[in-house]
């Protein structure tokens, strides 16, 4: 269906080109997963499908690549258009129209289909993603996942035999993220399309995946092949693959399900469990059932934390024994302390009466569904937005009233997007802003710079760096004037594998400093790397809080994969895992 | 198809017009609430449906509507009758706008439409006039101006009359102003584009992106001010502005480069061949056409070009229609559910014409009604059949379907 025969993209400027020798044929009527690490030439390799590249992007492609027979070189993208559907990494910049019902006829209208079969696959269309209810919405007020639904539903209309997505699923959240996957097989299985698609999450997609094509490294030729050959040499690969791997289980195990059912033997050379997460014993994690339903409560489990100095009344008719314990009261004001926040926009009610209290060395991870109020809850604490009601305290001061300057002492946030945080054209000019801003002596930047993230000249454009090396960047920045509180939003969003796991490190050396640490996040591995506590909000109350086992290994949203695979047992990680198996002593997880 | 669907008024003509549905038809655009009126309900019946996709009143009917009380407006200078129009024109709005963004602009054209009024009145203090007048209000130190600035006057003798007129003059144009308003806060631009001649397609296409582009810049000059902050720097002043500027454009060039690769991968700008000789033919009738149009709107708007104005707009807009068309040929594109021009849009864009075309008639019969004189000063008395007349514009308040409440502020 697709075919590269000795593809090889130079863009204009560049050294090295950023795909090399591909020559390999995707079948019809497959999932193909296009794995490897940050910058090795995937979304050029997708771009090439659907003719953007080089007719859009510019540079030399050698070769030849042919898509249901047609070449790129003599067809335009918008010759294409019937044939391969493209959706890019973020659905918001793929929209043409305002409205859902718009956006899906508008690739059918480029084609001039007739109004009466343009007006049927709009209808199935919007059947077949779950839209009808949505079709009449303006695309600014949809949420993460539903973009992403309509985005491929529009796409879907003209009928096109391919497939093109590159990272489809890493902006959402688990449930959206399944809702997403559910629909594409769906095409395939019932359709035949050819779906190509590109992902670094692959804990969400490899057990969909017919065949894996594999770029290791930048330069390196493409290989595809079936998911368990690929996987049992791919240098980026699922916790269930590495468990696996460890394990040394044959053959390598995809899918929970199948890792599972291959567990017994492991779980006999491991301890019955893991060896204590939390330096203090916690009391179990408290779950409202019902969620979204239940008013907020101050979790039990944080209960020597969070404080309840006048319950609700809500939990007084419940009658649910939390206990009410008064406030520590230590010289040291703590990092952030947040009591019965409810923060209003309009008429909505973002977040509702929220008690959170985050001390010294502790990691938080904020999860919960798309919209829920994580990026919010961090936005009040650094004082970006003000609370309607309640108390927020960071570092003893109220963020929105204390000013800027002042505040970057106290708390460090690094937005979704890092780039929002750069402006200078150099590091080293970041880096002596940002020591100016703080009122830090010249140096101390580029000094944590240097030590977060080594061999990066002082004379790089910002826009050079890659998302992980990009994301530390403006980290460094906002550590410079020395906060006690560190909040991330969404920090592994786009980053492979190895620039997670050099975020961990360096988010584990922080807290080992003493730093707070609060991580909004959809990325369930990350939370259970990282997090001593898991904090989950749904439309915006607290729904759970607790030590991250107990309250992750019963939720089949937000359980990371070894979870799954060795419940009910607790193990979160596979570092704990290999920790456990090896006789040496690791500095294991949390 | 269901005349009972509609008000009395309506039975008579395009009873089977298309789109029309009884507001429980079930028409496929319903989104399933459980709360719609059974069809045998006798008060779900009168009035009119509610607003659906599949029923929404065209666009251009509410621009004809629109334009027709603006002429209307444009043949009186009767502060009553021109109050009498704004007021229509409001109700209308009031009771038949959606949530939508662009809803909101009859309050910002009416508010420009004061401006204009009290720039009116300011100039023909400051500069003079020429329309005399016995009452004399103040006197203002007269400014001598070089020989060669004869004919203009700084200053000097402020009459009532002279204020009484501008005022008048100034509120015919606020009217206008107004009217323009209304037809932007009811028909959505979207839609309007949808019902252009294929030919005009790419640059409907180029204002839509503009308009989705606006809200898009202002979220990002928000997300980097609060970004500022966040370094530990004011969010206000020049330097914050300069600092964010840069990026906030960036950011708009990225996306629209997005949009522009997306738009291409989806096939837009697929043409058909046409031979040259057409595509000469085309550009000559629409710039012929569109000049005509031209001549023919100035000659209607003028005071005294109301003879030749209608022949020429006419001609104009035939030509006009005619290169459109021929232009179409190149464009491949189908439009998928464009609005119909049904009864209601037919009785809308009536009820305006009739407002234009009665009022036009009056100027002509009444002239003393429509244009009150402010020499003598008195004052102006409301010609009853032209008030009766621009009542006629509420139609719109009748028959136009009702927008659902809540309809994009979900």
């Amino acid at each position: 269906m697709i075919r590269f025969e000795q593809v090889s993209v130079t863009y204009e400027g560049a050294r090295a080109p950023a795909l090399r020798d591909a020559d390999f044929t995707v079948p019809e009527g497959e999932l193909t997963l296009l794995v490897g690490p940050s910058g090795v030439g995937k979304s050029t390799l997708l771009g090439a499908v659907s003719g953007l590249v080089p007719h859009f992007t510019g540079g030399r492609l050698r070769g030849r690549v042919t898509v249901a027979g047609r070449d790129t070189r003599t067809h335009r993208p918008r010759e294409l258009a019937d044939v391969v559907g493209t959706v890019g990494q973020d659905p918001s910049a793929h929209f043409v129209t305002d409205v859902v019902e718009d956006e899906l006829a508008y690739g059918m209208e480029s084609l001039g289909l007739p109004p009466a079969v343009m007006r049927r696959r709009v209808e199935e269309t919007l059947d077949l993603l779950g839209l009808n209810e949505l079709r009449d919405r303006p695309l600014a007020t949809l949420s993460g996942g539903q973009r992403q639904r309509v985005a491929i539903g529009s796409v879907l209309t003209p009928h096109p035999r391919v497939l093109v997505l590159d990272e489809p699923t890493s902006a959402l959240d688990p449930g959206a993220a399944e809702e997403v996957l559910a629909v594409l097989q769906r095409l395939v299985h019932d359709l035949g399309t050819t779906v190509l698609m590109a992902e670094h999450r692959l804990e969400r997609v490899v057990q969909y995946a017919d065949r894996v094509l594999l770029l290791a490294a930048p330069g390196a030729a493409p290989v595809l092949g079936s998911p368990a050959e690929i996987m049992a040499v791919s240098p980026v690969h699922p916790p269930v693959v590495s468990l696996g791997r460890l394990a040394g289980w044959s053959p390598l195990p995809l899918s929970v399900r199948n890792a599972r059912r291959l567990s017994p033997t492991l779980l006999t050379r491991l301890p019955p469990t893991p060896p204590a997460t939390c330096p203090t014993p916690a009391p179990p994690a408290f779950e409202a059932r019902g969620a979204g339903r239940s008013p907020a409560q101050p979790g039990a489990a944080g209960a020597a934390r969070a404080t309840a100095p006048h319950r609700t009344f809500w939990s007084r008719l419940r009658r649910t024994p939390a206990p009410a314990t008064t406030p520590a009261t230590d010289p040291a004001p703590l990092p952030a302390q947040v009591t019965h926040l409810t923060l209003r926009r309009a008429r909505a009610e973002i977040l509702r009466d929220i008690t959170l209290t985050v001390t010294a060395g502790e990691t938080v991870a904020l999860m919960g569904r798309n919209g829920a109020g994580k990026s919010t809850l961090l936005a009040t604490l650094a004082g970006t937005l003000a609370p309607t009601t309640g108390k927020v305290l960071v570092g003893g001061r109220t963020p929105h009233r204390t000013p800027p300057p002042e505040m970057i002492r106290r708390v460090a946030l690094v937005p979704q997007d890092p780039r929002d945080l750069l402006y200078a054209d150099t590091v080293a000019a970041e880096c002596a802003a940002a020591d100016a801003d703080a009122g830090a002596a010249p140096g101390t930047c580029r000094a944590l710079v240097t030590s977060l993230l080594p061999g990066v000249p002082d004379d790089t454009h910002p826009r050079d760096l890659s998302e992980g090396q990009r994301l530390v960047l403006a980290l460094a920045l906002v550590l410079t004037g020395g906060p006690a509180l560190v909040l991330l939003d969404e920090p592994t969003r786009g980053l492979d594998y190895a620039a997670k796991a050099r975020l961990v490190e360096i988010l584990r050396a922080l807290a080992a400093d003493g730093h707070a640490i609060v991580l909004a996040t959809h990325d369930v591995e990350l939370a259970a790397e990282l997090a001593h506590r898991v904090v989950i909000l749904a439309g915006g109350e607290v729904v759970a809080d607790g030590p991250t086992a107990e309250v992750v290994v019963s939720s089949p949203a937000f359980a990371p994969q070894v979870a799954k695979v060795l419940a009910p047992a607790h193990w979160l990680t596979v570092s704990q895992v290999a920790s456990a198996l090896s006789p040496h002593p690791e500095d294991h997880p949390a | 198809m269901t005349p009972l669907a509609r008000g009395p008024r309506t039975v008579t003509t395009h009873a089977a017009a298309p789109g029309h549905q009884a507001p429980a038809g079930g028409g496929p655009g319903g989104a399933g609430e459980g709360s719609r009126v059974p069809a045998y309900d006798k008060r779900g019946l009168r009035g009119a449906p509610e607003a659906r996709r599949g029923n929404a009143l065209h666009a251009g009917a509410w621009w004809v509507w629109a334009l027709g009380l603006a002429t209307g407006a444009s043949r009186t200078t009767n502060p009553l009758l021109l109050g009498l129009i704004v007021a229509v024109a409001g109700y209308v709005v009031a009771v038949r706008r959606t949530a939508a963004p662009w809803a909101r602009s009859y309050g910002a054209f009416l508010r420009l439409g004061l401006v204009v009024i009290g720039l009116r009145l300011v100039f023909s203090t400051l500069l003079g006039s020429p329309v005399p007048g016995a009452h004399t209000l103040v006197t203002l130190p007269e400014v001598a101006l070089p020989a060669w600035a004869q004919g203009i006057r700084l200053g000097g003798r402020v009459s009532a009359e002279q204020l009484v007129f501008a005022f008048y003059d100034g509120a015919k144009l606020a009217a206008l102003l107004v009217c323009v308003g209304a037809a932007n806060a009811l028909a959505n631009p979207a839609r309007l584009l949808k019902s252009l001649p294929a030919a005009l397609y790419e640059a409907g296409v180029a204002v839509v992106v503009a308009m989705t582009f606006a809200p898009n810049m202002v979220a990002d000059v928000a997300r980097l001010r609060t970004a500022r902050r966040l370094r530990g720097r004011p969010t206000g002043g020049v330097k914050a502005v300069l600092q964010i500027g840069l990026p906030v454009l960036e950011g708009a060039l990225e996306r629209s480069v997005a949009v522009a690769a997306s738009m291409d991968a989806r096939g837009y700008g697929r043409t058909a061949q046409v031979p040259a000789a057409v595509r000469r033919t085309t550009s000559a009738l629409t710039l012929g056409g569109l000049l005509g149009m031209c001549a023919g709107t100035y000659g209607l708007l003028a005071a005294q070009g109301a003879v030749f104005g209608l022949p020429v707009l006419l001609l104009g807009l035939a030509l006009a229609l005619a290169g459109l068309r021929l232009g179409g040929r190149r464009s491949l594109r189908t439009r998928y559910r464009p609005d119909r021009w049904g009864g209601r849009a037919w009785l809308v864009a009536g009820s305006g014409a009739a407002v234009a075309a009665l009022l036009a008639y009056a100027a002509v019969t009444d002239p003393e009604g429509l244009r009150p004189g402010v020499v003598p000063l008195v004052a102006p008395a409301l010609p009853l059949w032209p008030a009766a007349a621009i009542l006629i514009g509420l139609l719109p308040a009748l028959v136009a379907p009702v927008p659902p409440k809540e309809a994009s502020s979900l």
